[in-house]
């Protein structure tokens, strides 16, 4: 059977080039870049080529790109480090209720440890409103970090807007952009921003490695205890392969990303009108057009969502789902109920992002599917 | 995650719908976690001779309501009452740790549909 891949918010598949431009770094330029000898300089040359590469797709300086595992471990960093030394400033840190867990739950941490949080509320599409940041600001608020896109509904931010109102009272502001980078523009100058979290396996890099943009001069330091790596403020070997690779990818998104926005829109327009034909008793969550290209997702009312993602599993087809179920917790998605939807609409969740290979006949395959599956579940269903 | 039974159930869900003239009914769960079933009985001589299902949730709490119908159907409301959900669990080759909680509560729904029954028909052993 046919696999389907509709989860790109998930993680994306490698692409061959960037296999091709990893490929050397394993068994041939295998050197620790921080080795004297020259093979070792090899390794450290392509950290540095790649560190120009994205510093320049998101218009920073090098210098201020810091390789680390992923978005998780860039989201905690940028988190713990810069509210830890800003203390004497204040204990006051601001979030928004729809965050990836990796900022989230950092920020629960912190008010564990004491700090002061408030989580800015977002209206029914998901949008933090700049107001409301503005009111929550207070003069000992040190640090404000607000998702530049969500994954699980795709809506986007005004980061700027945000950015602008933290500096005003002279906060941090930092953003996860994991959902963003290689789908939009995203460019630290404009957007204002301080810190910025990024991961190269959603945007067709390999998984494992990451970066954290931080700012000349942002008081943020290392997490981890070790060696002098990533200018003392990243211990440990660099991930070289990994590195490369996510070089790559952005180099071959910054080509694609024009064909690549085009394609997504128009998949996910024909996927959203069409469930939108065939199936009664459906919500569309999300911003209808701030959102990232590519992302349906949808509640069907009655019936739950992994239900519905394993009988589409049955089918070659491979989705997500925010029900308490797949959140793994007992709640349904914390970014639904957030927006405002009831839990049992929200236990419907479906999200479908699409990637560069996906094509309309994929599209067409869902929608012959997906009618009877959702008939087949509300038949079961003690709520129809 | 699952096993082959499970997915056979849940695919293939045995005596799925609701009873015309059912004798008791009984409900468990809420939608807050994702989880209801609702089951109908049908009582003649103290043995259930039909029972039917339906409900609200994820594969584990569909394919344990399948099988407790399953195994409940012909059984007297006495043997249907010493019925668990760690035996309707079992019946399915096991369920994943995370839903023997909150998907696994068939058999209370039918226990509730006996109480149902018996609480209309007092003389009924």
């Amino acid at each position: 059977m046919k696999c389907i891949y509709l989860d790109h918010s998930a993680t994306t598949p490698v692409d061959p080039e960037v296999v091709t431009a990893m490929n050397p770094f394993f068994s041939m330029h295998y050197g620790n870049p921080s080795s004297m000898y020259s093979i070792a300089e090899i390794s450290r040359d392509a950290i540095e080529q790649s560190r120009s590469t994205i510093a320049s797709f998101i218009n920073a300086s090098p210098k201020e790109i810091y390789f680390t595992s992923g978005g998780t471990e860039s989201d905690n960093q940028a988190i713990f480090t810069t509210a830890q030394k800003q203390k004497h400033k204040g204990m006051h840190i601001i979030t928004s209720s729809i965050e990836h867990h990796a900022v989230l739950y950092a920020f629960q941490q912190l008010e564990k440890e004491g700090f002061d949080v408030t989580y800015l509320p977002v209206d029914s599409y998901g949008i933090v409103s700049p107001s409301s940041l503005q009111k929550a600001m207070r003069s000992d608020t040190t640090l404000v970090s607000i998702m530049h896109a969500n994954n699980e509904v795709g809506t986007m931010q005004d980061i700027l807007s945000l950015a602008t109102i933290a500096h005003e009272k002279g906060a941090l502001f930092h953003t996860d952009a994991v959902q963003a980078i290689g789908k939009v523009p995203v460019d630290v100058q404009l957007m204002n921003v301080d810190l910025l979290s990024s991961s190269a396996h959603k945007l067709y890099g390999p998984k494992g490695v990451g970066f954290l943009y931080a700012k000349k001069g942002t008081p943020f330091s290392s997490y981890l205890y070790g060696g002098g790596q990533e200018n003392k403020k990243r211990p440990g070997t660099e991930n070289v392969p990994g590195i490369v690779g996510f070089a790559k990818a952005i180099e071959l998104a910054q080509n694609r990303s024009l064909d690549d926005h085009q394609h997504l829109q128009n998949l996910a327009t024909f996927l959203t009108d069409g469930i939108q034909n065939l199936v009664s008793d459906v919500l569309f969550t999300g911003h209808p057009t701030q959102r990232t290209p590519g992302h349906v997702s949808v509640c069907f009312k009655y019936v739950e969502g992994e239900s519905i993602l394993l009988m589409l599993d049955s089918h070659g087809i491979c989705v997500s789902s925010g029900s308490a179920c797949t959140s793994g917790s007992l709640d349904a998605s914390h970014v639904l109920l957030a927006m405002g939807i009831d839990s049992a609409t929200a236990q419907g969740s479906i999200r479908l992002t699409m990637g560069r290979q996906n094509t309309m006949e994929d599209m067409k395959a869902v929608l012959n599917v997906l009618p009877e599956i959702i008939e087949k579940l509300r038949k079961m269903s003690p709520l129809c | 995650m699952y096993t082959k039974k499970v997915k056979d159930h849940f695919m293939n869900p045995r005596n799925v719908g609701s009873i015309e003239n059912a004798d008791a009914q009984g409900e468990i769960g809420n939608p807050q976690c994702g989880d209801i079933m609702h089951i109908d009985i049908k009582v003649e001589n103290g043995v259930i001779v039909d029972i039917k299902f339906q409900t609200f949730g994820c594969a584990a709490a569909i394919a344990s309501s399948s099988m407790v119908t399953e195994i409940a159907k012909g059984k007297t409301l006495i043997e249907a009452e010493k019925l668990t959900n760690q035996m309707v669990a079992d019946a399915l080759g096991g369920l994943p740790p995370a839903k023997m909680h909150c998907s696994n509560l068939a058999a209370d729904a039918l226990h509730r549909a006996i109480q149902d029954y018996r609480r209309k028909h007092p003389e009924v052993e």
